[in-house]
């Protein structure tokens, strides 16, 4: 039996989702909770087993990763062009990464997909339903792990890690009166709409306080459980040859 | 009218005025509304003039995806709604909140016949431009696409990649594959007319002709507007 990709609506022009045979893994979580951490030894993981791996994430497209760059330096941009940007970075990193990689029966994992981007918006006065549909292009991941935390939580580990960054603060919007104020109720914001997210969406959420190393092998477990056909019973066979 | 959800449903409404023209290259609505432009100023309303690609950061992206040939379908039409976009939040709404009138060359509908043509779907690209103001009134300026390409295709010979529609691999040669794209257009601009508050205007009616028509039916919407302030010299 095929495997077979499908979008969440919109059909890409151009594209055919059926002739695609990886498998498109997301791991989504808010900023500083250790996703690259955990995205780099998945690969190191999945090689090691044989699968060929490609990864992205946000803002690395050919096409406009530039521009937003200069757009954050700027700040010039108006806040729902901000998402637009975003969305176009996406569609082109969907269709020049993302898409050729799964074609080619790589694994694509993804740091973070359509939904951070959706739940910034959100939380920037994006109406939810009209976000949700400017994204219905995107392709329906295989899985998509939750790396969960709480905002107490998470303020240690930004600081450890070069500190609070300004969008990631929402200081565009602002959201308080300093830049640790600004990023407690945006990244609270952030999450609670994760959170929704991930009802939504059915991810795998994962409590990001455990220990690292827990969590890693929990992943690669839960990961190659996708790829072994039947493993966990409800695997879907990968075409042979 | 629209239905629910789609472009312009959630948009409250200003004290100025917005009015756009619509229509394929060559169909002469440029030209009315530099005429309406200049009556308009003279009337001593304050003109905002409002175009596609005019914010400056997306302008920089939107040039090297067609200078790289980058932009596939979807990219177009985000890139697009993006700089829209900007243009609506930092151009269109604070000059409508300030009373003034916005005339726009090309609008939504631009893209809903533009993407659409390039084969997106129409309820997608309808609903993304779901943040757009409706405009005071929207004109189409209708004209055949021979008279079109004539106008096009005699004063500028050098045709551009993505607006030749080269993308699509209509044809090999870029003067047909322009032809085959425009006419496409066409079909869709057809349809538009039909779904939205869209005025067709006769575009080969000659041009003082048209314009006479084009400020008759703005005319009533311009009672009751903010005390004009006179800007700039009167004509």
């Amino acid at each position: 039996m095929a495997r077979r990709f499908e979008s969440y609506g919109m059909q890409i022009p151009g594209a055919d989702p059926a002739d695609l045979n990886g498998w498109l893994v997301v791991i989504e979580g808010p900023d500083g909770v250790g996703r690259t951490t955990h995205v780099d030894r998945l690969r190191a993981h999945l090689e090691r087993l044989g699968y060929a791996v490609a990864e992205t994430g946000l803002t690395r497209s050919d096409l406009a990763s530039r521009g937003i760059r200069r757009a954050k330096q700027g700040n010039t941009l108006g806040s729902n062009a901000f998402n637009l940007f975003y969305a176009t970075d996406f569609a082109d990193r969907l269709e020049r990464q993302i898409i050729p990689a799964l074609r080619a029966g790589f694994v694509m994992l993804t740091d973070r997909y359509v939904y951070s981007l959706i739940a910034r918006a959100i939380v920037r006065g994006a109406d939810p339903d009209w976000i949700k549909q400017v994204y219905s292009f995107s392709l329906k991941p295989d899985a998509v792990f939750y790396l969960r935390i709480d905002v107490p939580e998470l303020v240690p580990r930004v600081l450890q890690t070069g500190g609070f960054d300004y969008w990631e603060s929402g200081m565009d919007l602002p959201m308080g009166e300093d830049i640790y104020d600004s990023f407690i109720h945006y990244q609270r914001r952030v999450i609670e709409e994760l959170d929704g997210l991930a009802r939504q969406y059915e991810f795998q959420t994962l409590d990001a306080t455990l220990d690292v190393d827990d969590n890693a092998a929990e992943l690669a477990r839960r990961v190659e459980a996708i790829l072994v056909p039947g493993r966990d019973g409800s695997g879907e066979q990968r075409p042979e040859g | 009218m629209s239905p629910p959800g789609t472009f312009g449903s959630n948009v409250r409404s200003f004290p100025g005025r917005l009015f756009i023209a619509e229509g394929i290259d060559g169909s002469g609505k440029s030209t009315q509304l530099t005429l309406l432009a200049q009556w308009l100023r003279s009337q001593g309303h304050p003109v905002v003039f409002s175009e596609w690609n005019s914010s400056p950061i997306v302008r920089a992206t939107t040039s090297r995806g067609k200078r790289k040939k980058l932009l596939t379908p979807l990219t177009f039409s985000l890139i697009h709604a993006t700089d829209f976009s900007d243009r609506v939040e930092r151009e269109i709404i604070p000059s409508l909140k300030a009373g003034a009138i916005v005339i726009a060359d090309r609008y939504v509908y631009t893209a809903f016949a533009r993407d659409v043509a390039r084969g997106v779907d129409p309820g997608w690209v309808r609903s993304l431009y779901r943040f757009a103001v409706v405009p005071t009134m929207a004109f189409y300026f209708r004209v055949p696409l021979a008279v079109a390409l004539r106008r096009i295709l005699s004063a500028r010979p050098k045709l551009k990649w993505y607006e030749a529609g080269m993308d699509l691999d209509l044809h090999a040669d870029i003067q047909e594959s322009y032809t085959l794209f425009q006419a496409r257009i066409l079909e869709e601009y057809e349809k538009l007319v039909q779904e939205f508050d869209v005025h067709p205007l006769d575009a080969t009616l000659p041009v003082e002709v048209q314009q006479r028509i084009l400020r008759k039916a703005i005319r009533p919407h311009l009672e009751r507007l903010p005390e004009g302030v006179p800007v700039g010299e009167k004509v």
